[in-house]
């Protein structure tokens, strides 16, 4: 591990954690609510925000916040009213987001190439010290908001109706919802980027779900599993001279691909080990087979 | 039970018109429901009956009329931990399992305050409302897993936990097996004990109907009967008749 002897590996791996926690705390609301994709939309706008920071040379992260906010409850908005006519409506505002974002980019004085990737697919190994703080605070606001309010906006994304006979605040739970989301995809952009923020957001849910009965310990397992891959992702990229943010997505698709492997040759072994003793079945619930519904 | 509005009624629903998009679906209903009624509101798929309590609840814009609950309009009205409502199936599904426990534990909400953590009174309510269903030993299993019985069940417990003074059903039987009718119908008559108020939405009561105190019959979005529980008729009261009901999303979807 003498690659963490230098301080920028460290910052990198900080900032690769603080990621790795966030997103998936976050995620699993998205995962729930089935809108796995929707980071992946606030990440487009987010570039806009960078944009707007770069060419007004004020901070890119604080614009990407205040822009990614506004299209998350856009985006909410929209997903309010329920229309099919919606699907246009979110094409406009990612694709409007990220054709902006390139295309201000390339009207500040910084338009490298190398910056614009930086944004799109992370660079953990620049991260400076003032980036840590800004990814911590805003870090630790996601984390307070997924964690302390789980009940509730666990009850808003499960049955929304139920939530609404429940007297909960419904719309102001959804709009925090949706700004802690912008908010996740800004603490991610430095150490996997605007176009790969999505993924830690849903693929350690769903790798953690394919070995959990509840919710919460779904958050649990998805948190664990994004701090794995952040660190696995940070050294493998500083040992082997990867792509950081890149390699970090790979350990977390890695690690879907071993657990659903794993389990899948579990099941095939206890078949293999039922059939040869018939007489310890499954334990009768007194009901069809045919009422069980699917697994979510 | 905190009792305001004392021997008042429970729902004032006065004149209400409903539709969706151009398509009328309620015209000019009245509902009155007193406490410690229980009211069947029987009809057709599609004849409005779903829709008339979601109308009541606020979960379907009112073209016209006005509802109130406990005394209070609907607009104004913030005593929601006053009412146990139990959807007609859970939702679309969700992407992450939840276990039976955390469901039911989210219908403790509207009596929890916002950012409170859970009293030893709450976690008593919530094994309560999973024992009154026959739960209480499936409370750490996935909701995913149980059947179609159990899941409704469980939605049952859930409006149980935050101890109502009324409950709302929507289709609890519907597609139900004959183990968790039983126990949803224990669970009702419990509720009904002591005291508490009822509106269930069903196409046929079965073992519901002892403990039905009043039927309203709706029907191409009026109501056409309201008073004592029809008697069935035609192939409805033959023996052999084999109600089937096939969960259909597509038209729960038309019909919500």
């Amino acid at each position: 591990m003498s690659i963490f002897q230098y301080d920028f590996m460290v910052r990198a791996l900080i900032g690769a954690l603080v990621t790795g926690a966030t997103a998936p705390a976050l995620g699993t609301y998205l995962v729930q609510r089935r809108l796995a994709l929707i980071g992946d939309g606030i990440g487009h706008i987010a570039l806009t925000g960078v944009g707007l920071g770069l060419l007004t040379s004020t901070s890119p992260v604080l614009a990407a916040v205040l822009v990614s906010a506004a299209g998350a409850i856009a985006v909410e908005l929209v997903r309010e009213r329920g229309r099919t006519s919606g699907d246009i409506a979110l094409a406009l505002l990612f694709y409007g987001g990220i054709s902006g974002g390139v295309f201000l980019v390339g009207l500040s004085s910084d338009r490298t190439n190398a910056n614009l990737m930086a944004y799109l697919f992370g660079s953990p190994l620049t991260t400076s010290e003032q980036d840590l703080a800004v990814m911590a605070v805003l870090g630790a606001v996601v984390l307070a908001v997924t964690l302390l309010l789980r009940p509730w906006l666990f009850a808003i994304c499960h049955d929304e109706e139920y939530a609404r006979v429940s007297g909960l605040p419904v719309r102001a739970l959804n709009l925090l919802l949706a700004v802690t989301t912008a908010v996740t995809v800004t603490v991610a952009m430095r150490a996997v980027g605007l176009l790969l923020v999505s993924a830690l957001m849903v693929v350690p849910v769903a790798t953690a779900q394919q070995v959990t009965r509840g919710f919460r310990a779904t958050m649990a397992v998805a948190m664990a599993i994004g701090l794995l891959a952040a660190a696995g992702g940070i050294w493998a990229a500083g040992t082997y001279d990867t792509a950081p943010g890149a390699t970090i997505v790979l350990v977390a698709i890695g690690s879907f691909l071993v657990v659903a492997l794993g389990l899948a040759a579990w099941r095939t072994a206890t078949r293999a080990r039922t059939r040869r003793q018939p007489a310890t079945g499954q334990p009768s619930t007194g009901e069809p087979p045919d009422v069980v519904l699917t697994r979510w | 039970m905190t009792v305001r509005n004392e021997g008042g009624p429970v729902i004032e629903a006065e004149r209400l018109v409903v539709s969706y998009g151009e398509r009328p679906v309620l015209h000019d209903v009245d509902l009155t429901v007193r406490p410690a009624e229980v009211v069947a509101i029987l009809g057709a798929n599609g004849s409005g009956k779903s829709t008339l309590v979601r109308a009541v609840l606020g979960l379907v814009p009112l073209v016209l009329g006005r509802v109130r609950l406990f005394g209070t309009p609907l607009r104004r009205f913030t005593g929601w931990q006053r009412v146990g409502y139990v959807p007609q199936r859970l939702g679309a599904g969700s992407g992450v399992p939840a276990t039976v426990r955390e469901l039911v534990s989210s219908g403790r909400l509207s009596r929890r305050g916002f950012l409170r953590p859970p009293r030893a009174a709450d976690r008593r309510a919530v094994d309560a409302a999973l024992a009154a269903v026959g739960l209480a030993d499936r409370a750490g299993d996935p909701v995913g897993t149980l059947s179609g019985g159990q899941q409704q069940r469980t939605l049952i417990a859930r409006a149980l936990a935050g101890e109502p003074e009324l409950l709302v059903l929507d289709e609890p039987t519907a597609g139900v097996d004959a183990a968790s009718q039983e126990a949803f119908a224990g669970a009702l008559r419990d509720f009904v004990a002591v005291g508490g108020t009822v509106v269930l939405v069903a196409h046929e009561l079965g073992v519901l109907q002892p403990l039905v105190t009043r039927a309203v019959v709706v029907h191409q979005g009026r109501i056409v009967h309201d008073g004592a529980v029809p008697r069935p008729a035609g192939h409805h009261a033959d023996p052999d008749h084999d109600h089937v009901h096939p969960h259909a999303p597509e038209e729960a979807r038309r019909w919500p």
